[in-house]
């Protein structure tokens, strides 16, 4: 029976109706008396020496109150970077200063050079124009390999070279996997892109600094998904603000994916700027200046190796990964391809031996960091493409290729530092195959062949890990923060809650979710909790909302808190009644002494809580107000199965996506419909990933997708309605929800599978093309069938190599 | 966006006499204009809107049969009231969204002459006259290049003339991003001839397909339009989403799929 209340139930999203309504309260809708307004003058080349910036002009226009460049963050601190990679060689990763505005060089497309504050956005765009800047242009870094070759021009001349680092994992394995690779019966071998994207949440960023000079403090309303985060980064290694003399508000977020967990160059401007002159400054991203400083994500080049013995079990992966970090390094940048994506690369099978190598590389484009699924979908994509590669060569059924390779006993303990605590990979697979009607799937690819159409099914597993992070595990991992979670629980006298959460709500729908959570162990109606979130003068110090972390680790934290508030009103309601605490029971809204009839309301006890009259304070303190930090001691691991399956058109390339289903395992679930809005969202994005999305730079390092005419985002028409499931649930053992964790799954695990469907419809037709880089775009997919021709195989002798459509 | 100052006449004479004034600038719809000028890329002392001038719009059909439409017809407008012209309503009605269908005229489309935009397909395709203030032009005259046109400086399109061919269509492929046509092609068969413009595919805009006009003219058919070699992909605008290659196979099997829409 689907419950009304509580975990479990799909209660309406409260935040929908001021969404809806026009009524949220966005950054942009922040403006505070005195407001100046900033533009930035921003490179319009990929990389050169400025030899001169003349802001002469530009000074003396109307309404210019000060233009700022460089020479103005001297002893300001770069915008620092929260990871740091160890080679394999024991050095520690190439980490250049990341300035505020650019010093002595511009290094991508959009690297803000100069900054003009005015009375109005219109005067400050004005100056901006009457700025002369002198650029001597350096050759553009575009290619990642072209770009670690011996000479190659470098972003950075203080650096060694433009390899920020080269990190081998587990390296001890290095040697035991080449043999392995030797010794197998097939090796399957696979190049290919991981395509760079840009996040485009519906909202740009926006930034505004306030600075009141009697008390010395300063405030940063901004777009963040981490408003803590950006409070410690900037405060203590940008502007040199104490914690207690900064605050960060980040209110409504319109869409974060990722793109903005990171401090941006921005916000810090705005924040020193406020203070310098001692009025506030407000800075509103253009869609145009997004494109071109919202850090970037995905962007891997990647060769993956699978060896399989005689019975088709998998013996060894091998991968090597090229992983652009743009000019700079973002937050979590040096993460992403590492520790999100190197502990991932078992995936759901029982492959003993594991060796990853990843070659970060700066080059003259825009920063690449963490974007919905975060190294997780790079590295699922790899695999689960590579093991389909597999199947065709060997001419076995990829499902049971994948099955004949699960892990089945759990907890799982991985050849790549995590272990996998629950999981059941057999019941995704199975209740995805029951969604899908495979048996069908002959009589309706003859349907799509009679209208001259090839029709394809791709189907893949993957898991990821989510709950991000132990603090002492990702400590040893390089992570220069904790990222544990926290909340403080306010009952007030009459009984309702406040909920105060480090976590963040940029549509992930917390506002309803986790006062179900809070209602379901109390046993009151959810409206009596309020979730408070976004502001760090009134939260506790939380690190944010990414890596689907908020209820595992969030959630987990507002339980803690909201455990001791229970304890306490326990002792309270045992004062009260006269009675043992040991025996006073919660349920419903009410405390009951087990063998009697006496109750006390909740609302009775909060009273009591803040009017002790008659309240033991020798033992407790009056109030009713608990905090609880919780740091998980794992991930936690999602997985599942999905399955694509698409019609192409032969003689255009064209790709249709006609069914598209998730079986998941979420372990327990707080509020279904949200869950199913967070997989169809991932999805949406996965496909847009796969068939869509693509950003791309020319040889001089000019942003060829530099608007929404070239940069493909994916449109509600663009799908058929999605299947989605997750009553495969085995619940997270560590943490106490048993969850696991939603947001980012869809993105995750639906590439894969999408490609996976317009390979097996070429193959249909005779065109065994190895592979297509994403996105798979019309011409790309005609002109692979067109190049690929007759039914040549991919494979010689166990090896195999890819068609020339791999190349494009 | 720069400022700028704003005129909107109620006639024709007034408008034709407000884009004598130096940096004057027409202003159809705005859905090309607007956003260029908000993004900076253009800059105007005074726009003049022809969105007041009630008789530069309207459909209707003249003596010769010809559907007749007014320079500052919305496509809206057009897609829902060309109805002596399905083909002509079905291409309006597919460009862009909603809102520029809402805003957008054909008169403004025409005159930007955008390579990839779909009204020089049908403009050409169906050998429509081009009305201005000043004079008639043939569609075959009128189009010269990417956004050139033969409009002289301050020369409003007032009115387009549609001949209805006996049979056409109008096949579109969308590039995946702006929506535009990577390569749409409009076909229409006239008694005395077949014409196929071809749009999105060229950097010099929308073209003539002779060969295939040539073919169609003789056997209007699939297969007449698939015997044929694609056109030459010299020419072709090659860019993220497609190559010259590409863009020159696409025109055949639009051309063939008009084709067969058509017949």
């Amino acid at each position: 029976m689907p419950k009304d209340t509580g975990i479990g139930a799909s209660p309406k999203r409260r935040e929908d109706v001021r969404f809806l309504t026009g009524k949220g309260r966005y950054t942009d809708d922040i403006n505070v008396a005195g407001q100046t307004h900033v533009v930035f003058l921003r490179s319009d080349v990929a990389h050169g020496t400025i030899k001169s910036i003349d802001i002469a002009a530009a000074e003396a226009m109307d309404g210019v109150v000060r233009i700022f460049t460089s020479k103005d963050f001297e002893g300001v601190g770069g915008i620092p970077c929260g990871w740091q990679i160890t080679s394999r060689d024991g050095n520690v990763m190439q980490e250049p200063k990341h300035p505020v505005l650019a010093e002595g060089k511009v290094r991508h497309v959009g690297d803000p050079i100069a900054a003009v504050v005015a009375e109005t956005e219109s005067q400050a765009r004005d100056a901006m124009e009457a700025i002369v800047v002198e650029i001597d242009e350096l050759p553009a870094v575009i290619d990642m390999k072209k770009a670690v070759a011996e000479g190659a021009t470098k972003v950075h001349d203080e650096l060694d070279s433009n390899l920020c680092y080269d990190w081998g994992f587990v390296e001890e394995n290095r040697d035991a996997v080449e043999q392995a690779m030797k010794d197998a019966a097939h090796v399957t071998t696979l190049e290919l892109v991981n395509n760079r994207l840009i996040a485009n949440p519906m909202e740009p960023r926006v930034a505004v600094g306030d600075y009141t000079s009697h008390d010395g403090q300063s405030t940063l309303y901004t777009t963040s998904q981490n408003p803590h985060v950006i409070r410690l980064l900037m405060g203590a290694f940008v502007l040199n603000i104490p914690e207690h003399k900064l605050r960060v508000v980040a209110p409504d977020v319109g869409g974060g994916f990722g793109t903005k967990i990171f401090h941006y160059a921005e916000e810090a401007f705005c924040t020193f700027a406020a203070k310098a002159l001692e009025r506030p400054v407000k800075w509103t991203s253009t869609r145009s200046e997004a494109f071109m400083s919202d850090a970037h994500g995905r962007d891997h080049v990647t060769k993956i190796e699978l060896a399989l013995d005689a019975d088709h079990n998998f013996t060894a992966v091998r991968t090597e990964t090229y992983a652009n970090m743009g000019a700079y390094l973002s937050t979590f940048a040096p993460s992403v391809p590492t520790w999100l994506h190197g502990t991932l690369m078992a995936g759901n099978y029982k492959t003993p031996l594991v060796y990853v190598n990843v070659k970060a590389v700066f080059t003259t484009t825009v920063p690449v960091d963490a974007y919905r699924g975060a190294g997780r979908p790079e590295a699922t994509f790899q695999l689960e493409r590579v093991i389909d590669k597999a199947a065709r060569e060997l001419g076995v059924d990829p499902v049971e290729l994948r099955r004949r390779n699960f892990i089945r006993e759990f907890p799982y303990q991985t050849p790549v530092a995590v272990e996998y605590d629950t999981g059941d990979y057999d019941a995704t697979m199975d209740k995805l195959l029951t969604m899908i009607d495979r048996d069908g799937f002959e009589a309706r690819r003859k349907d799509s062949e009679s209208r001259g159409k090839l029709r394809g099914l791709g189907i893949n597993c993957y898991i990821e890990a989510c709950g991000i992070a132990p603090s002492k595990l990702v400590g040893q991992l390089g992570a220069r923060a904790g990222l544990y979670e926290s909340a403080t629980v306010r009952v007030n006298a009459t009984g309702g809650l406040v909920v105060m959460t480090g976590s963040h709500s940029h549509g992930q729908g917390h506002e309803t979710s986790f006062p179900q959570v809070v209602a379901d162990m109390i046993g009151i109606p959810e409206d009596q909790i309020e979730i408070v979130h976004g502001d760090t003068a009134n939260t506790p110090m939380g690190m944010g909302t990414y890596g689907s972390r908020s209820l595992a680790v969030g959630g987990s934290a507002i339980f803690r808190a909201t455990e001791k508030i229970i304890a306490k009103a326990k002792k309270i309601a045992a004062h009260i009644m006269e009675a043992a605490e040991g025996d006073i029971e919660l349920k419903d809204g009410k405390f009951t002494v087990a063998g009697t009839d006496k109750e006390l309301a909740w609302g009775d006890v909060t009273l009591a809580a803040y009017v002790p009259h008659n309240y033991p304070l020798e033992d407790i303190e009056p109030g009713l107000e608990e905090t609880a930090f919780y740091d998980p001691n794992n991930f936690t691991y999602p997985s599942g199965a999905y399955a694509c399956e698409v019609e192409v058109d032969p003689e255009t390339g064209k790709v249709d996506v006609l069914s598209f289903a998730a079986a998941d395992d979420f372990g327990n679930v707080i509020n279904p419909m949200i869950v199913e809005g967070q997989v169809h969202g991932g999805i949406a994005q996965g496909i847009g990933q796969a068939l869509l999305e693509n950003c791309a730079y020319d040889e001089d390092g000019q942003l060829l997708s530099a608007s929404y005419m070239d940069y493909a985002m994916p449109r509600a028409h663009d799908f058929p309605m999605f299947q989605v499931d997750h009553s495969c649930a085995t619940p997270c053992t560590h943490n106490p929800l048993g969850v696991k964790g939603c947001g980012e799954a869809g993105a995750i695990g639906s590439p894969p599978s999408v490609v996976n469907a317009v390979l097996d419809a070429l193959a249909s037709a005779g065109h065994d093309v190895g592979h297509i880089n994403m996105p798979l775009t019309p011409a790309k997919v005609w002109a692979a069938m067109n190049n690929a021709g007759g039914t040549g195989s991919g494979t010689a002798h166990g090896r195999s190599v890819d068609g020339p459509a791999a190349k494009i | 966006m720069y400022n700028f100052e704003l005129v909107k006449p109620s006639t024709l004479q007034d408008a034709v006499a407000a884009l004598k004034s130096e940096d004057a600038q027409a202003l159809g719809g705005g859905q090309t204009l607007l956003p260029t000028m908000k993004a900076r890329l253009a800059m105007t002392e005074q726009l003049v809107a022809l969105s007041g001038i009630d008789e530069i719009k309207g459909i209707c059909t003249d003596d010769d049969g010809r559907i007749c439409i007014g320079g500052a017809t919305t496509h809206t407008a057009v897609a829902e009231g060309a109805t002596g012209y399905p083909a002509l309503a079905s291409l309006a009605a597919r460009i862009g969204d909603p809102a520029v269908r809402n805003r957008g005229t054909i008169g403004g489309s025409l005159a930007n002459n955008d390579p990839s935009a779909c009204y020089p397909a049908g403009a050409l395709a169906s050998n429509a006259t081009i009305v201005t203030n000043a004079r008639e032009i043939d569609a075959d005259d009128f189009f010269r290049g990417m956004f050139e046109t033969a409009l002289d400086e301050g020369e409003i399109i007032t009115e387009v003339k549609f001949p209805v061919p006996e049979k056409a269509a109008y096949e579109k492929f969308i590039q995946p991003a702006s929506r535009f046509p990577l390569v749409a092609v409009f076909v229409a068969k006239f008694s005395d001839g077949v014409r196929v413009a071809v749009t999105g595919a060229a950097s010099d805009g929308v073209f003539h397909w002779s060969e295939a006009e040539e073919a169609l003219s003789s056997d209007f058919s699939e297969d007449a339009v698939k015997s044929l070699t694609a056109p030459d992909a010299v020419g072709m605008i090659s860019d993220l989403h497609g190559d010259g290659t590409y863009r020159a196979h696409l025109v055949k099997v639009m051309t063939a799929r008009a084709v067969k829409a058509a017949v």
